[in-house]
Parts: structure tokens; C-alpha cells; sequence
């Protein structure tokens, strides 16, 4: 084999590229609006355009799905519908064992809101969407449970047959002796979690154009997917090909990803699906409610987390009780956030005895997937909160707790309990320089002097092992023992690089690590030219991928912070391995030895005498000019591909120990909170974080990992979650209700640096990039229990939950007149009640209330009024809403009948909006002066898009147009005559359903 | 006001960074939509529909304006600057372009177009900003890569720099 000469130039002054923070090669057609992204490239003439029909439904069957008006629209290819789908694919597989499927669109179920229930492919989108408020679907609805404690409780609704209980695995760990250690510690602490839904949220987008070749039976597809490319043999498989069989590629740009891009394979099969079908090419855009709705999110977690502990502060065992919920459907490759960070459970801290529960649950959620952090998060904000406990208990300075516990310096590569092989690190020095550089002691003061004057100020800490570049066999930790022989071992991370050297000597570099936005390209070309000794300008990179030519395999993609640790040193590791050739090359023309040829300045020189030298590009030209030149050792130099698996990704043993990730770099974290005493807001006074990611590639890069980490993290601590009502409904479906962090609320982070370079990977490097969102939640947390004196935290930190912690539960509104009571506890319904005095007789206004033809002149945009019987009346109503119309179908009976004295009215309406139903009493009295005393009671539920875009909203606005309603209906009977309004349940759910608008 | 039939596509007509542009829409056609999908001009991009965001973010007749929120029928014979506007050439950056890249005040680049469109706009006419103006500014916009300071620095730099040469300009 041919040895590999030096990158770097010793000797000549010359400074290496890598640890420069150069300029971005992406930059400039970024900047001018030339990026390619995936809706900014063509598409074949004749592609179809889909639009996916969502269920309004947390929970319920579908009785019937009609799609005939839908494709009698013009323009609409097709409408597939969950049979068309299984026509031609198959289950997507699931990650436990299980006797459950896993459709990317509704079979005869719905699980979750946003859940597609039908695809239309039409000419255009618009027309797409419009088809799709053609289709008419019957629901019935069951109970639906979004609480992952709720969904294992005797009598919960049960969402998958498969799964008894809701419950997909349960499993037991047990390292070291933690029984002992806990019936011999002096103390024990515990702590109750409950870590909330959010998700990074690109602003990009999904994007699929997909195509099928029905003579070879082959799919293309091309998605802004980011890996991991495991993912294309689930896809693959669900379409009923081998894998030679889905050409799967990637455009040039990403929109950013976060790990949310993995999401997307559900609609790749979807949308290949209805490539097939219509046997055109077809595209489909995500949009932002979709998006929001049901692309993917990070899980929620409850967790329990206990601790024996040393008087001294020393943890001596952990417990941990996990319950994972993974949504309505268990999604690959999931639950791989709950087993990404099993060998990281100790997180910075040397303890021995650890017992581990971890339970995956499912519930009417949107399945959950990749998102930054992945695992950490949920992680670390239970062990930071229970540090500072300890702390607390035995009256001891949180960090001192942190230093007793901190792994000691001399003892890498440590091993923890749980497996992990914690490659390189000096904790303790980080912290100390932390804490000076930080200036630690002036924050503490600044908190003094402002306690001292009665402001809420608090301080908090975090340390943080951040793990990077994932052993493609950690997930198989959920299956025991026994199931992982039976399944063949799974272990390793191949990562992939290819160097060629065209005809004119020029450099090209491919790799297969998809960025979304991270700069690769940039830091490969310093890579590349380092060896090459030429400059980052002469490398050409490509990063996209495409599965038919290319070098790939199943840890390809841009997840788990793998690029700098794996992918750049593999590049690395395969432009070495042609300079070696192109040594042995020059070495013979230039009469030397190959251990005397340097790389510098765009020439291959002697090292002893720099004179004597030859272009760089004649050398790497030779092999397509003259092969017959070459030494016959050399080897040709045209090509090369590199593919690396660190040798310590193990698959776990049959102790269940799993070294679950190559890297681990450190974090140290603290920060300064003040909480304004009035709002409750958390304003961020300063934050301090000190990373050791190994060798630092390229600085701005590195800095903007971090900062950009720390934003995300931010907005997960203060504004993020994907709000669930308890009956499944999704509340968060506009930017507007999930907030995320802008200019004005995200403060500079003070980041210092340390560089313990990683002996496990070719450049030294760790992974940087999802630190923050490990850390930074649960510092703040931190922090804010530490100003308010609180035990109990829950994220997101919003003023109005500060408020109960600090002043208890918000106190009813006063009573008086017709105010409707305010909902239940934990439930949508709205109840209410008032009364008003009508001028006309009891009888004159019976008859309004049963008189279609009164019905249909009042209620807005009706088309008609259908009595289906003297009791059973159905409305198709059509709103206008700006531009936007929607059709709704509104059913409703009489019950009670009690002429002219008393009437219950049961209905509800459902469109493209969304659905409600209601149930009101109406009772009728003489007023003994001629007219009548109406009074009403309402029982109302809406749920569906409504909810969704303008859930902040709806719960006040339909008790005040309830209540509105009643009292115009009083006036209008007073007023008398056939103009009079009347009492309709769907002109009320209308009026609600029209306040907020639709969007296409 | 004309009233255009749902139905029916229209002529929308503009000037689009100096140049006529012609091109057909349905009356419920976003501008967005029309910008990249009939004249091929992707470099605004779509975040959110719902004009939260601040991507699709450009300047109708000299005012900043949410293309996403806008009809295509509505700039019929407005004049309107687009991110494509902002170099002096095509192998060129602009000052404001520059100063991000220099910066790294871009990561995926996908907000980037409206961030440079309400910045470009908004140094035209205020030459000293301070950053808490920068950033009161830029609170319209979201971006999930970049932590936002590098953002605004790259905007202060960009400010400094015009306003200097405007003066070396105006002194010689």
C-alpha cells in the first residue's frame, strides 16, 4: 500500500486552509438569487402537481371517502386515496417488533390531524387544491389521547392493535449495581420531566418530483431529503423495487434541515406512488401549514430521573424511567431518539450503577423523526434539572456539584456505563476557562446586587457530552439480545469521499453528506487543498447525490453532526491516498524518492531541492494522457472513492453496553436570566458556552453551528411547542402560533473555544452543531428556577406558565349575565348559556326556528336548505373568505320537541376548514307582557384547519359569536317578519369558521 | 378598478430590476408564485404563506412588500426589485452582498433573498443605523440557520461602508 504523504507543508511558511475561516464558495449564488433549490429547478413538461387532503381528525374512521366530484374537476389526473396507494406499495417498516403497518397515507384510520387521507395530481397546484375541497369524507370519530403517561392508563383509546396498551417497546437495562448503590447512599433525589413538542422548522419546505418507468418498473425520484440513506431501503422497499431500482437524488441547495428533511420519505412513496398511477412525472411542494401539521417534530418525553448521591454531592447511581412518544405511527428510524444518547446517560459525569426503563408509546400526535439535538435534549434537561436539585438539597453550589462529578481528565478514552466510548477531553479545564473567560464571578455579582434590590435574577449551569457521528447499530439497543442475533449485526458509519483528477489535471471532489446549508463544500475544498498543496479556488465540489452513480451507503446524509468528524476526513483520507500515486509519479520523472515529494504552490517538488518540480497539473493529467508513463506501482490517479467506518462503532454486546456514537466533544454552559416581576417575561442577560469540538476546521463555520444551535435552542426554551388540545387537535399551525425567535429576542452567546482533537477521527475533528440544542434549554431552565426560587420547571418557559408557577392557577373571570363558562379542564368542548327577551309570541318564534326557507335566506352563502324530514334539515354552504371560498355540509336535527316551548337542536357541520358539531336547548316562555322570554344553553366542539390556524383565537371568538348569535336571534324575532333571523347551528359554526380565513 | 373574472387569465405587466416583464395569471395568482413560476425569477423564495416569515420579501414601487401576501394582478404596472436586482453584475456582489459574505451571515440561504431586500431598502435612506434599529428592523424576517448577529453585522458593515463611499462621492 502506498503511503500517504503530509498535508500540511512543514517548513515552508505556509499556512494549511483548514482552521481558516475563507470566505464560502456557496456564498455569491446565494446572495444574487441564483440558488438552486427545489422549487427553483424545471421540471419535465407534463408533470402533475399534488396537493395531499389532510384529516381534521385526531382519531377516527373513515367511513366512506367520495372523490367523484373531485375527479370530475378539469385538469385533475387522479385521486388516490389510501386503496390506490396499497395497490402499489407496501407497508413501510417499523423499528420494533411488532405486528403493526405503517401507511404513509390513511388506510381506514386516522391517527393524527394533517394525516393524508387523499391525493389529488392535477395539472397545477391550484387546481390540485381545488379538487381536493371536492372530496367528501365521512368520519367517525374515536377517542383520541395525546399525553404519553395518558396513553398507557387502563382504558386509554388504543391506536394500533399491534401495540396493546399503546405501548411499542419496554425494556430493562441494568449496568453496574445500582440496587446497592441506592440502598447505600445517604441520599436520593429525584425529578419528574415532562419535555414538550417542538421542531427546528426549516423555511424551506419538503419538496418530491418523482417519476416511474413502467417498462423497467424503476422509480426517480428527487427530494430535498438529508439521509439518513438507511431511509432508501424503506423506501424502496415500500414501493415494491429493489434498490437499483429508486434513483434517488438530491438538488444542489437545501434550505436548511436540522434533521426535519428526513421527515420527507412518507411523501417520496406517496408521491411515487401517484407517479405511477397517473404514469407522469409528478411534484409536490410542502406548504407551511402541512409543514407545521404533519411533517415531523422531536418527541415528547416523560421522564423520571433518580439519583443516590454522596453527601459530598456525588452521583453514585442513576435511574432513569423514560416514556417516548413517538406519535401515532412509529416511523423509521425511530425510536431512534430515545436510543441515540443510551451510552450517553451518564452525560459529562463518571457514575458506575445505572438502571434504565425506556418505554416507546404511541399517541394522536404527528409522528415524530430527526430533529437537532435528537435525544439530548429530552436527556440532558432531566440530568442538568436533577444536578441543580442536588445541588439544592445538600446546599451546594451547583458547579461544585458539577465539578465533583466531571469525568477526570486523565481518564479518556473513558468508557461509561451504558457503553460509549468517550474518545478525548480535558472537562475540567474547559469549565476553569469557562468560568475566567466567562467572567463567572462578575455575573454572580451582577445577580447579587440585583436580588438585593428585589429583582428576579438567576444564574444557571450545564455540561453537556455532545456525541457525534452515530453507530449505524445503536438502534438495535431496543431489540434484546436474542433479536439482535436473530436480526445480523448492525454496527459502523461508512462515510464516503471521491477525489478525481481530470484531463487537465483540475480537482473534484464528491462526497455524499447532502448539507442544508452547513458550508461543505467550502471546508472540503481546504481539506482537499492542503494535500494537494494548491488553493481552495482550484477544488471543485459537489455535494449533491444521486443514488445511481454515486458512492453512498446507509450512514450517507447530513444527520448527527457527521460531516466534520467523518465525511471531511474521509475526503481527506482519499485525496492522501491519489497524492500518494501522484508522489510515486513525480518521484520518477523528477529522479527522487516518493518520501522526498512535497505538495506546494500548485507544483509536486522535491523537498530537498524545491527547484526541481513539476506542475501540479501535468502530474495529475498523466494518467488520462499517457498511462503508459506511469511507474507500475502508481496505480492510475484518475478516481478515487474512500469509504471509512471507525473500528470502534461496535454493534452492542450482550450486556446491552453500546458505544452509540464515534465523538464526543464537551459543553460548558452558563448564563444570566432576569424575569421582569411584572410580565414574567425571561430576558437573557448573558450566556456563556464553552465548546471542545476537537480540531476546529474552519472558525466561522464552527461559531455558526453554534449560534445558530443556540437560536433554535432558544426558541425551545422560551416560545416552541407543537400544542395538542386534549382532543388531538393541532393549535400551532400558522408561524404566528409557533413562535420562533427573531432579531429581537436572540442576544450574541459568548463562545470560547478548546481543541482536544479526537484520536478516532483523520482530521481530529468532533461534531458541533447540535450541542446547543442539548444544553442551552435546560441551562436557562436552570437558570429561571434559580431566579424564581422554583423546583418544577416546564419548557416552554412562556410568561403565562412563570405566572402560574409563581402566582398559581389564573383565577375564573367574574360571574354575570350570559358569559359562557370557560371550558373544562383538558377539554375542547365550550359550554354556555344566557337568555333574552323576544317581543314576538312563543309560537310566532317556534315557527321561525323549524321554517327552512327562513333558514336559507339567513344563513350566509347558503345554496340550499334540504328537509329531510320535519326534524332533519341539511345545508350546503359555501363561504366566501377573501379570495378564498370553502363549501361546508351542515346536518341538523330537532330533538325534544315540546311546541312552542322547548327544542334541543344536534348537528354539525364539516368542510375544507374544518368541522364543529353543537347541541343547544332552546326553551320558550311568555313573558307575560306579549312576548318571550327566550333562554338557551350551547354545547359546541370545533376542531380541524380552524383550529390549527387560528387556535389562539377560536376558543374566546366562538363563545362571543354564541353568544352574539342568540341575542341578534332575540332582536330579528322582535323586529319580526320573514326577514327575521333564526336559529341555526350551522349559521353559528359558519360565522366561527369564516373569522379565519383559509390560505391555499 | 377593473374587474378581472376569476376564471380567466390576465396580462400582469411590470418592470421587474429595470426590465419589462409580461406574463399571464389567474386573478387568485400569488406574486410570488407568478415571479418564480411564470418569469422564472426563483430567487425570492416562499417560507410561509403567511407573510410571518419575511422570505418572499420585495420592494413594489419603492415600498417593502410580502410577495406571498400580494396578488399577481395587483403590481400590473408597478415597478419591482427583487434580490436578482441587488448585484452590479452577474460575477459581482453588491456592498450589502459583500458584507454577508464576509460575515457568514448566511448558512442554507434560504430566508437570505427578503433579508437583503428589507436591508437594501432600508440603508437607502437611513445611512447611520444602530443595531437596535438593525435588529427592530429585521424582526420581520426569521431565519433558523445563522442566530441572526452575524445577520446584523454584516448589515452595520455594509452601512459603514456606504455611507463612506457616499461621501468620498460627494467630497470628490
Amino acid at each position: 500500500m502506498l503511503q500517504a504523504v503530509k498535508s500540511a507543508n512543514p517548513g515552508s511558511g505556509d499556512e494549511p486552509w483548514v482552521g481558516r475561516s475563507i470566505e464560502r464558495v456557496e456564498d455569491a449564488a446565494l446572495l444574487s438569487g441564483r440558488g438552486r433549490f427545489i422549487d427553483d429547478l424545471g421540471v419535465q413538461p407534463g408533470t402533475l402537481h399534488a396537493t395531499i387532503l389532510g384529516s381534521p381528525h385526531a382519531h377516527a374512521d373513515i367511513l366512506s371517502i367520495d372523490v367523484e366530484a373531485a375527479k370530475r374537476l378539469p385538469g385533475v389526473a387522479a385521486v388516490l386515496t389510501g386503496s390506490d396507494v396499497k395497490a402499489v406499495t407496501t407497508s413501510l417498516v417499523v423499528g420494533v417488533k411488532a405486528p403493526v403497518e405503517c401507511w404513509p397515507i390513511a388506510m381506514d384510520r386516522v391517527r393524527y390531524v394533517g394525516e393524508p387521507v387523499a391525493l389529488v395530481v392535477a395539472t397545477d397546484r391550484a387546481r390540485a387544491e381545488d379538487a381536493a375541497e371536492l372530496i367528501s369524507v365521512e368520519y367517525r370519530p374515536r377517542g383520541a389521547v395525546v399525553d404519553p403517561l395518558g396513553t398507557l392508563a387502563p382504558g386509554a383509546p388504543v391506536l394500533h392493535d399491534g401495540f396493546p396498551g399503546n405501548l411499542a417497546s419496554d425494556r430493562y437495562f441494568r449496568y453496574g449495581d445500582p440496587e446497592k448503590a441506592f440502598a447505600e447512599a445517604p441520599h436520593r433525589f429525584s425529578i419528574d420531566i415532562r419535555y414538550p413538542r417542538n421542531s427546528c422548522t426549516p423555511i424551506e419546505t419538503y419538496g418530491v418530483v418523482a417519476s416511474h418507468d413502467a417498462g423497467e418498473d424503476a422509480y426517480e425520484v428527487l427530494a430535498n431529503f438529508q439521509g439518513p440513506f438507511s431511509i432508501h431501503t424503506v423506501i424502496a422497499r415500500a414501493l415494491k423495487v429493489p434498490g437499483n431500482r429508486l434513483r434517488l437524488r438530491t438538488p444542489p441547495d437545501s434550505g436548511g434541515s436540522f434533521g426535519v428533511k428526513q421527515g420527507v420519505f412518507p411523501y417520496i412513496v406517496l408521491i411515487a406512488a401517484a407517479a405511477r398511477v397517473t404514469g407522469r412525472p409528478v411534484k409536490w411542494i410542502e406548504d407551511r401549514l402541512e409543514h407545521l401539521t404533519a411533517s415531523v417534530s422531536a418527541t415528547n418525553r416523560a421522564t423520571t430521573l433518580a439519583a443516590a448521591v454522596a453527601a459530598d454531592g456525588k452521583i453514585l447511581a442513576l435511574d432513569w424511567d423514560q416514556v417516548e412518544d413517538c406519535g401515532a405511527h412509529l416511523r423509521a428510524p425511530e425510536p431512534a431518539t430515545l436510543y441515540r444518547m443510551h451510552g450517553n446517560l451518564t452525560g459529562a459525569y463518571d457514575i458506575r450503577h445505572v438502571k434504565i426503563r425506556n418505554r416507546v408509546v404511541v399517541t394522536n400526535k404527528t409522528p415524530t423523526g430527526l430533529n437537532r439535538g435528537f435525544g439530548g435534549p429530552q436527556v440532558y434537561f432531566a440530568l442538568e434539572r436533577l444536578v441543580q436539585r442536588i445541588a439544592i438539597g445538600l446546599g451546594l453550589d451547583p458547579l461544585d456539584v458539577i465539578k465533583r462529578n466531571l469525568i477526570d481528565a486523565g481518564a479518556f478514552p473513558y468508557r461509561t456505563a451504558t457503553g460509549a466510548l468517550l474518545d478525548s477531553g480535558n472537562y475540567q479545564e474547559a469549565v476553569a476557562l469557562a468560568v475566567e473567560q466567562g467572567r463567572l464571578a462578575e455575573l454572580k455579582a451582577k445577580r447579587d446586587e440585583a436580588r438585593a434590590q428585589g429583582r428576579l435574577y438567576g444564574i444557571g449551569f450545564t455540561a453537556v457530552v455532545e456525541p457525534s457521528v452515530s453507530n449505524m447499530g445503536y438502534i438495535t439497543t431496543v431489540l434484546t439480545a436474542a433479536e439482535r442475533r436473530k436480526a445480523g449485526p448492525k454496527n459502523g458509519a461508512q462515510a464516503t469521499a471521491t477525489v478525481g483528477l481530470d484531463p487537465v489535471g483540475s480537482v473534484t471532489v464528491h462526497v455524499a453528506s447532502v448539507p442544508q446549508g452547513q458550508g461543505h463544500r467550502t471546508v472540503l475544498s481546504q481539506v482537499v487543498a492542503d494535500v494537494f498543496g494548491l488553493q481552495p479556488g482550484d477544488i471543485r465540489v459537489n455535494t449533491e447525490i444521486d443514488t445511481a452513480k454515486d458512492a453512498w451507503s446507509i450512514a450517507s446524509g447530513n444527520y448527527a453532526s457527521r460531516f466534520a468528524a467523518a465525511v471531511a476526513g474521509t475526503a481527506k483520507l482519499a485525496a492522501e491516498r491519489v497524492a500518494g500515486r501522484l508522489a510515486r509519479i513525480a518521484a520518477s520523472q523528477l529522479n527522487v524518492e516518493a518520501a522526498d515529494i512535497v505538495f506546494a504552490k500548485g507544483f509536486v517538488a522535491s523537498r530537498h531541492n524545491p527547484e526541481n518540480r513539476i506542475a501540479f497539473s501535468r502530474v495529475a493529467a498523466l494518467s488520462h494522457w499517457s498511462p503508459g508513463s506511469l511507474p507500475d506501482d502508481a496505480g492510475q490517479t484518475i478516481r478515487e472513492t474512500v469509504f471509512w467506518t471507525p473500528p470502534e462503532l461496535t454493534p452492542p454486546d450482550d450486556e446491552d453496553r453500546i458505544n452509540s456514537s464515534l465523538c464526543h466533544g464537551f459543553i460548558f454552559d452558563f448564563c444570566g436570566v432576569e424575569i421582569d416581576p411584572t410580565t414574567l417575561e425571561t430576558r437573557i442577560d448573558r450566556y456563556v458556552t464553552m465548546h471542545d469540538c476537537g480540531t476546529i476546521l474552519h472558525p466561522g463555520m464552527v461559531n455558526g453551528q453554534i449560534r445558530g444551535g443556540f437560536a433554535q435552542a432558544l426558541g425551545a426554551a422560551l416560545f416552541e411547542e407543537y400544542a395538542y388540545a386534549e382532543d388531538g387537535s393541532f393549535l400551532t399551525g400558522t408561524l404566528a402560533d409557533y413562535l420562533l425567535p427573531t432579531t429581537t429576542e436572540v442576544p450574541e452567546p459568548e463562545i470560547f473555544h478548546m481543541e482536544t482533537p479526537s484520536p478516532f477521527t483523520p482530521l481530529g475533528a468532533k461534531g458541533v452543531g447540535e450541542g446547543n440544542c442539548m444544553s442551552t434549554p435546560v441551562c436557562i431552565a436552570n437558570a429561571v428556577a434559580d431566579a424564581l426560587g422554583v423546583a418544577d420547571i416546564t419548557l416552554p418557559l412562556v410568561p403565562a406558565r412563570l405566572a402560574e408557577l409563581v402566582r398559581g392557577a389564573e383565577p375564573p373571570p367574574p360571574d354575570g349575565g350570559a358569559i359562557a363558562t370557560p371550558a373544562r379542564e383538558g377539554d375542547r368542548r365550550l359550554r354556555g348559556e344566557g337568555a333574552a327577551s323576544v317581543k314576538g309570541a312563543p309560537e310566532q318564534v317556534w315557527a321561525m326556528l323549524l321554517d327552512p326557507a327562513t333558514l336559507q335566506s339567513v344563513i350566509p352563502g347558503c345554496q340550499s336548505v334540504d328537509k329531510i324530514t320535519d326534524t332533519h334539515f341539511r345545508a350546503d354552504v359555501t363561504l366566501g373568505i377573501g379570495p378564498v371560498s370553502g363549501r361546508y355540509r351542515a346536518d341538523v336535527e330537532l330533538f325534544d320537541l315540546d311546541p312552542p316551548r322547548a327544542v334541543t337542536l344536534r348537528g354539525g357541520a364539516t368542510g375544507a376548514l374544518g368541522f364543529g358539531n353543537a347541541e343547544g336547548r332552546i326553551t320558550l316562555a311568555p313573558d307575560g307582557n306579549s312576548g318571550t322570554k327566550l333562554t338557551y344553553s350551547y354545547d359546541a366542539a370545533i376542531g380541524g384547519k380552524v383550529a390549527s390556524i387560528g387556535g389562539r383565537l377560536l376558543d374566546g371568538a366562538t363563545r362571543v359569536i354564541i353568544g352574539q348569535f342568540f341575542t341578534a336571534l332575540a332582536r330579528k324575532a322582535g323586529g319580526g317578519g320573514a326577514e327575521g333571523s333564526s336559529f341555526s347551528l350551522f349559521a353559528v359554526l359558519a360565522k366561527v369558521a369564516s373569522l379565519f380565513g383559509g390560505r391555499r | 378598478m377593473t374587474r378581472l373574472k376569476a376564471d380567466q387569465r390576465h396580462s400582469v405587466r411590470f418592470s421587474l430590476n429595470g426590465k419589462s416583464v409580461e406574463g399571464e395569471a389567474e386573478p387568485r395568482m400569488l406574486l410570488s408564485d407568478f415571479l418564480r413560476h411564470q418569469l422564472g425569477a426563483t430567487g425570492t423564495h416562499v417560507g410561509c404563506e403567511h407573510g410571518v416569515c419575511g422570505a418572499c420579501t420585495i420592494v413594489v414601487d419603492g415600498m417593502l412588500t410580502r410577495s406571498c401576501l400580494t396578488l399577481a394582478a395587483q403590481v400590473d404596472g408597478c415597478d419591482l426589485k427583487t434580490v436578482e436586482g441587488l448585484a452590479p453584475s452577474a460575477d459581482r456582489l453588491g456592498v450589502l452582498q459583500q458584507a454577508f459574505r464576509r460575515n457568514h451571515a448566511l448558512q442554507c440561504g434560504f430566508c437570505t433573498a427578503g433579508i437583503l431586500m428589507s436591508l437594501d431598502h432600508y440603508l437607502a435612506s437611513n445611512r447611520a443605523p444602530t443595531e437596535a434599529e438593525i435588529r427592530d428592523l429585521l424582526s420581520g424576517h426569521i431565519c433558523r440557520c445563522t442566530g441572526y448577529t452575524p445577520i446584523i453585522q454584516a448589515a452595520l458593515e455594509a452601512a459603514a461602508e456606504l455611507a463612506s463611499s457616499k461621501k468620498e462621492t460627494s467630497d470628490a
